[in-house]
């Protein structure tokens, strides 16, 4: 028989807690609520808000430019009809589905340690796909026309395209975006509810207090919340799925030799989900420091994130395995030129390789615990893997297109200043909507949290846990 | 603490899930039935020109065949303006006094062409041909209306896509046989429906796949 210490380090390592510190019902409110409701903004939230602000005007000076002038600013042209456009949608579309997993799977999963970055990494996924909508429908290059893509009756007696892979991705996007958002702020009543009860502002308590659609509590208003919440994971997870397959079949339905591959919609997909759990590595493991959330998202969350990463990480290694397999295996010789321009033999092979480091080795150190367990070491992990999955598009979208079919058009991409601009323009306006959602809205659910405390399971599993672990111990002690 | 908002807001809030989908529904409407307006279109709005020339008067009253004027018609994309010679052939000897006739006069006299006023405006990107569409049954009222009734032309149809579409996808319930096609008061005749069919078989009218290709119009 073990004491009572020990009993306690077993059960540690078998189940971490997902609250550190020493919390009750209030303290988890009043800690989290603060953030929003204190009446101090703090200086360096200026300073971050400010930067992102500025370089958010970049994307707005782009638009107004390309919209004014045309598309021709941008640097694709014939062979390379897609280029930083589409890259950038497939990129910021990758990020977001980090935030559908954790919410929508990981609930079905009943995984707890979702609870407590569901919040943030949802928020995450809204303005990602914001930022990803931006590309496709500037590249359309009247915008104010882009509701064509719609079906609806219009003057034209005509239906858009069903047959196309880019009308499903509409679709997708869509419905996608729609289902997020959603999704997104009914988790939030609860908590806008609590925010609306707790300012001392009265336009706070107002807003909250619209925002929270009369939310009081009411067993048949929790009732009627987990029936709904429950309802909107179980059309998002196959959303989860269904997005980015979708986005994959804008490359793999053509016929352009390393597009045309069968193994794109489940790579396209691990890699999102790997893009995904690196962004949101690289927004929580800063904000859990500054806004001193440690005890919330714990070190067992951000070993669980770098797992995942891992996971997702190694099966995209192996979509890239196999992409190099079809290319020789086909026999096909413009299949086998493909794979030969991509990785040695074309001007671009740089670009591979470089990939290769960054999505392929960078993630071999999180089989070590040292790099796993270090703050540090992950999020240079998770930069390092957001750059590479940027890479891998460029990959994808340029070295397919700039040797095509015919040799006298091949031709080299290189993007402008306005390829550049409107990139790291959607960044600032990515981290600008970041830092007013940091700023307004709890950025870990409230209630969702309080339920992960000991308080909130009295009598329930932690009980029998103690039993199963005693008995095990038992039966380990009796051999 | 007072209650922030009045009970009533319950009511109003429902009421916002109602009013939303009936906007959404009326948005719709209007939409559809604003597009297609002569607000938008231009349709039946009759345009000012700088001779008071009346349709009506030449090819109602007179009769005198569409292709007096229109000459380029069934040889050229456009159905051709008519020269101010055209217009003295019979104006050095009638009417040669009017003082309504005094653009046209002073047009021969200058040699300087009358800037007539276009009514019929198709966008630029849409490859129109007058000659293929003559050729292949389509008469002038089928898209310009009664014109031998118009003291001044106007739009008859919307121009719009879905209105061109309406006849590429079925041919033959507008076309007519050759005889017919510069016969502005033909009323659709008392063909059967296997004879419209054997009339678009006899111009080779091409299949709905063709006729409504992409390329068709849009070159």
């Amino acid at each position: 028989m073990q004491n009572a210490e020990d009993l306690k380090a077993i059960q540690r390592r078998l189940q971490p807690p997902m609250v550190e510190g020493e919390h009750t019902f209030a303290t988890v409110s009043d800690k989290i609520s603060d953030l929003t409701l204190k009446k101090k903004t703090p200086f360096h939230w200026f300073i971050g808000f400010g930067i992102a602000f500025l370089v958010a005007q970049t994307l707005l000076f782009t638009v107004v430019y390309l919209v004014t002038t045309g598309i021709g600013i941008w640097g694709n042209n014939q062979p390379i009809g897609w280029a930083f456009d589409i890259i950038n949608f497939v990129w910021w579309i990758g990020i977001g589905h980090a935030g559908t997993l954790i919410s929508a799977i990981l609930l079905l999963l009943n995984q707890k340690w979702r609870t407590s970055i569901n919040r943030f990494a949802e928020a995450m996924t809204l303005f990602a796909v914001a930022c990803a909508g931006l590309f496709p429908l500037l590249h359309t290059g009247r915008p104010w026309l882009a509701y064509w893509l719609f079906p609806y009756p219009n003057t034209m007696g005509m239906w858009p395209q069903f047959r196309s892979p880019l009308m499903w991705d509409v679709f997708a996007v869509s419905t996608y975006a729609t289902v997020s958002a959603l999704f997104w702020y009914v988790g939030l009543i609860p908590d806008l509810a609590t925010l609306r009860d707790r300012a001392k502002n009265k336009y706070f308590r107002i807003v909250y207090g619209l925002l929270a659609m009369g939310w009081r509590g009411s067993a048949r208003h929790w009732h009627r919340y987990e029936v709904a919440y429950l309802l909107l994971a179980g059309l998002s997870t196959p959303l989860v799925l269904s997005v980015h397959s979708i986005v994959s079949f804008d490359f793999s339905v053509a016929q352009l030799p390393g597009w045309h591959a069968t193994i794109f919609p489940p790579y396209f997909v691990a890699g999102a989900v790997f893009a995904g759990f690196a962004m949101v590595l690289i927004l929580c493991i800063p904000l859990r420091r500054v806004y001193k959330m440690q005890d919330f998202i714990t070190h067992t969350h951000l070993v669980y994130m770098a797992k995942v990463m891992l996971a997702t990480g190694l099966i995209v290694v192996y979509g890239y395995a196999m992409e190099g397999f079809f290319g020789w295996y086909s026999a096909n010789e413009y299949e086998y030129f493909m794979i030969k321009n991509r990785i040695w033999e074309g001007p671009y092979w740089w670009f591979y390789w470089l990939l290769i480091l960054c999505n392929g080795m960078s993630i071999q150190l999180l089989w070590f615990k040292r790099f796993r367990e270090s703050e540090f070491w992950l999020f240079v992990i998770a930069v390092i893997v957001s750059i590479g999955m940027w890479l891998e598009r460029f990959v994808i979208i340029v070295t397919s297109l700039h040797r095509d079919f015919l040799p006298s058009s091949w031709a080299m991409y290189r993007p402008t200043v306005f390829d550049w601009s409107m990139f790291v323009g959607t960044l600032g306006f990515f981290f600008t909507l970041i830092y007013l959602f940091v700023r307004f809205v709890p950025i870990i659910s409230i209630f969702e949290v309080r339920t992960l405390l000991p308080q909130a399971n009295v009598h329930g599993h932690q009980q029998e846990f103690d039993e199963n672990v005693l008995e095990a111990d038992d039966a380990h002690a009796k051999k | 603490m007072a209650q922030i908002f009045h009970y009533s807001a319950n009511n109003v809030a429902k009421l916002t899930i109602v009013a939303a989908v009936v906007l959404a529904g009326v948005a719709g409407f209007v939409y559809t039935q604003v597009a297609r307006s002569s607000y938008l279109t231009g349709r039946y709005v009759e345009k000012q020109q700088p001779v008071q020339f009346s349709h009506k008067h030449h090819s109602g009253d007179d009769g005198i065949d569409c292709r007096y004027c229109h000459t380029a018609v069934e040889t050229s994309s456009s159905a051709g303006m008519p020269p101010t010679q055209t217009c003295m052939n019979c104006h050095s000897q009638i009417w040669a006094d009017s003082p309504y006739l005094e653009p046209v006069r002073a047009s021969y006299r200058e040699n300087k062409p009358i800037e007539w006023e276009r009514v019929h405006d198709l966008p630029e990107y849409v490859y129109f041909n007058h000659s293929i569409h003559i050729a292949k049954g389509v008469g002038c009222s089928t898209c310009h209306g009664q014109i031998d009734n118009m003291p001044a032309v106007y739009q008859e149809n919307t121009l719009q896509m879905e209105w061109c579409l309406q006849c590429h996808r079925e041919p033959e319930k507008y076309i007519r046989p050759k005889s017919e096609i510069y016969n502005i008061q033909w009323n659709g005749g008392d063909l059967t429906a296997e004879e419209r069919l054997n009339l678009k078989a006899d111009y080779r009218i091409r299949n709905e796949q063709m006729m409504t290709s992409c390329s068709t119009c849009h070159r």
